[in-house]
């Protein structure tokens, strides 16, 4: 799961899956508020499960956590 | 029995604020605001404009491009989340600066005023009551933000814009939904504190939004209103020839073409005027009509709160 979400990720940004730190906060990795409901709609659409964003989903690592808990 | 677009004219104020002009009182930056939205400037009312003279002037070009005299309307609808009175509705205030005399009415669905008002002249024309209609969107956001709020303030801008309709033989082809209790309170505004004193009502009036949310109604109501608007014609995208959309965030416009391709086909303006609400549609069909040839495929789409979304498909 979190490979297929980083390779989402890396994609969108258009850099090399390895650059991609799962347990920085979303701004950290130059994501704003926009890049991650884009994101999160990507990665809906790939997982077959629905996300509400809370403040709480900050991290690629949140993130996985919270899909594998659905 | 459809309709023929037949003109267009629009209507902005004279103040041009650009970012760096925002940035000069409050704690954003030119650099901030147009990569999160695209928008580099917008056109703010000032102290001696009123938006009846907005939607006047902009009902007057559309008129004299479609060479038509005010006595011929017998439909006027202006769509606006809030004319210059509360009472009566800004409709009858048109109607009489442009001698009009048929039936009027304001429409409320914010972003997505024109394209509802468009539905309505519709109804209309194939009901036989009407064969010219008038519709123009005049909005004033900067009446309804919170000039406080950096992260809002900076999106919306003020504009009126409007187009003549006359009966034809092609129909139009629409697509309408209302999420109503589903996440309307994403975005919304209430209607302000009032004196009455046998309650106790306090809200400032400002808009609230939420934007994450709000970019993931935006761009997923889009793609299934267009989708929708192509499968009832049995189109493809390749099909049409512009995609003429609510101009919100160019970062939506964006996720749109990531989903629909063709980005030639999405023509914008926001970087200019910003969200001006219903009037951004028509607003940017007129700047962009130099670029149609009669019998192109359009498909106009909005989005806005409700949350409702609509899309039209239609022949210049």
């Amino acid at each position: 799961m979190k490979e297929k979400i980083v390779d989402i990720i890396a994609a969108y940004k258009g850099v090399d899956a390895a650059e991609i730190a799962t347990d920085k906060p979303f701004n950290e990795i130059g994501l704003d508020s926009l890049d991650v409901a884009e994101l999160v709609m990507q990665i809906e659409d790939a997982c077959g499960v629905e996300i509400d964003i809370t403040p709480e989903l900050n991290c690629i690592d949140k993130l996985v956590e919270y899909i594998e808990s659905k | 029995m459809g309709l023929k677009i037949i003109g267009t004219g629009c209507g902005l104020p004279e103040k041009i604020i650009t970012n760096n002009d925002l940035a000069a009182i409050m704690d954003t930056s030119d650099e901030w605001i147009s990569q999160r939205t695209g928008i580099r400037e917008r056109r703010i009312l000032s102290a001696g404009e009123s938006l009846l003279e907005l939607g006047t002037k902009a009902a007057g070009e559309a008129l004299a491009e479609a060479k038509t005299k005010a006595e011929e309307i017998d439909l006027l609808i202006v769509s606006t989340i809030g004319g210059d009175y509360k009472t009566p509705a800004m409709s009858c205030l048109v109607a009489g600066e442009l001698g009009i005399d048929c039936i009027t009415l304001d429409i409320n669905m914010a972003c997505c005023g024109f394209l509802y008002a468009l539905h309505t002249a519709n109804a209309y024309f194939r009901a036989g009551m009407a064969k010219k209609a008038l519709i123009l969107s005049a909005e004033a956001l900067s009446r309804l933000t919170d000039w406080r709020d950096r992260s809002t303030c900076v999106l919306f801008g003020d504009a009126a814009a409007a187009a003549v309709l006359e009966q034809a033989d092609s129909e139009p082809v629409f697509s309408m939904q209302v999420r109503g209790k589903d996440g309307w309170e994403h975005l919304h505004a209430l209607r302000g504190t009032d004196n009455c004193p046998f309650n106790d009502f306090e809200d400032n009036g400002f808009l609230h939004m939420n934007g994450q949310d709000i970019y993931k109604f935006a761009v997923s109501s889009i793609t299934a209103r267009i989708h929708e608007v192509l499968e009832k014609c049995s189109l493809t995208i390749e099909d049409i020839d512009k995609v003429l959309l609510h101009q919100a965030n160019l970062r939506i416009i964006n996720g749109a073409i990531t989903r629909f391709g063709h980005p030639e086909k999405f023509p914008h303006n926001i970087e200019h005027y910003g969200n001006t609400s219903s009037a951004s549609v028509p607003l940017l069909l007129h700047e962009e009509k130099g670029n149609f040839q009669r019998g192109d495929k359009l498909i106009l789409c909005a989005f806005g709160a409700g949350l409702a979304s609509a899309a039209c498909l239609l022949e210049w």
